[in-house]
């Protein structure tokens, strides 16, 4: 499967998907203009992967900063996750956050996907 | 040339550290971040002040960016909205103002109205009702951005719409960030 590679920028976060490695990782900053469009090939990746999961996957967010029309599409993001077998969300935020662990709490109860919870 | 002045002392009374008018875009918003960031940066305030004044500001700026009404006036069109921030010694102002067609007006009203009726628990609550049940929006919204604000600000949201001419009003909000946790 192809790796789904972008560079972070100060409104788009770093993605880096890849099955072969096992990494899974959405970090940085989310707050781009056109988030449906931004999140788009992401939504996509992870239908793709879905067929052919890993037996187990780790995924993470390790977000420093995401706005509000963000915060629909990692929804979204959650949801396509929810329907594949042997997933897990590390959710990282910063240790002084509270407000990131927060959302991170509010998106595992919104979603049936066992969530770690991690300081960075 | 007085008015140099003057503007330099209502902006020094008013504890303004940012004034930006113009034309907002995706780009006037990066750029406006960035400079509050270094300000807020060099003032050495703490991170977690510095986390939701951002927070507060993206939100305000890509309203402004996503619903500020294009004023028609005769031949003028503008764009024209106002953002500022300003820094007292117990908290941070986070103020903006943009024209919006007077339709809105009531509609936005009850939103805001709503938002400033709920407590910390029944903002959770609408914040995740939002979530669940929204759709992005063809400007790019989630309808989330005042309910983020009244909960990362922790206070009411302060508003008012002065009337310009037959068809707008201007927008104006201010939120206020408490310097102390």
């Amino acid at each position: 499967m192809e790796i789904l590679n972008l560079e972070g920028t100060e409104d788009t976060p770093k993605i880096m998907l890849d099955k072969n490695n096992g990494i899974f990782e959405i970090s940085g900053r989310s707050l781009p203009e056109d988030s449906a469009e931004f999140y788009r090939p992401v939504l996509e990746w992870i239908a793709a992967y879905g067929k052919e999961a890993n037996p187990e996957t780790e995924f993470v967010f390790k977000l420093e900063y995401f706005n509000t029309a963000s915060s629909k599409l990692i929804l979204d993001v959650l949801s396509a996750l929810e329907d594949i077998d042997g997933m897990k969300i590390m959710w990282y935020f910063h240790e002084d956050d509270e407000d990131m662990e927060e959302a991170g709490q509010e998106f595992s109860e919104l979603v049936e996907i066992p969530f770690e919870f991690k300081t960075y | 040339m007085n008015f140099i002045y003057d503007l330099h002392r209502t902006m020094m009374s008013e504890n303004l550290i940012l004034v930006y008018q113009g034309d907002f875009t995706q780009e006037t918003t990066k750029s406006i971040l960035s400079m509050a960031e270094r300000n807020l940066d060099s003032s050495g305030e703490e991170s977690s002040i510095k986390r939701k004044v951002f927070n507060v500001m993206v939100e305000a700026l890509q309203n402004i960016v996503k619903h500020s009404d294009e004023l028609v006036d005769g031949a003028i069109t503008s764009h024209a909205a106002i953002f500022l921030i300003g820094r007292q010694a117990t908290q941070y102002t986070i103020m903006s103002g943009n024209p919006i067609r007077k339709e809105n007006v009531a509609g936005l009203k009850e939103k805001l109205e709503q938002i400033n009726n709920l407590d910390k628990e029944g903002l959770k609550e609408l914040y995740k009702s939002i979530i669940k049940n929204t759709t992005i929006s063809e400007k790019g919204g989630a309808g989330l951005g005042f309910v983020d604000m009244a909960r990362k600000s922790g206070t009411k949201l302060e508003y008012d719409f002065p009337e310009m001419g037959n068809d707008y009003c201007f927008f104006c909000l201010k939120v206020y960030v408490p310097r102390e946790n």
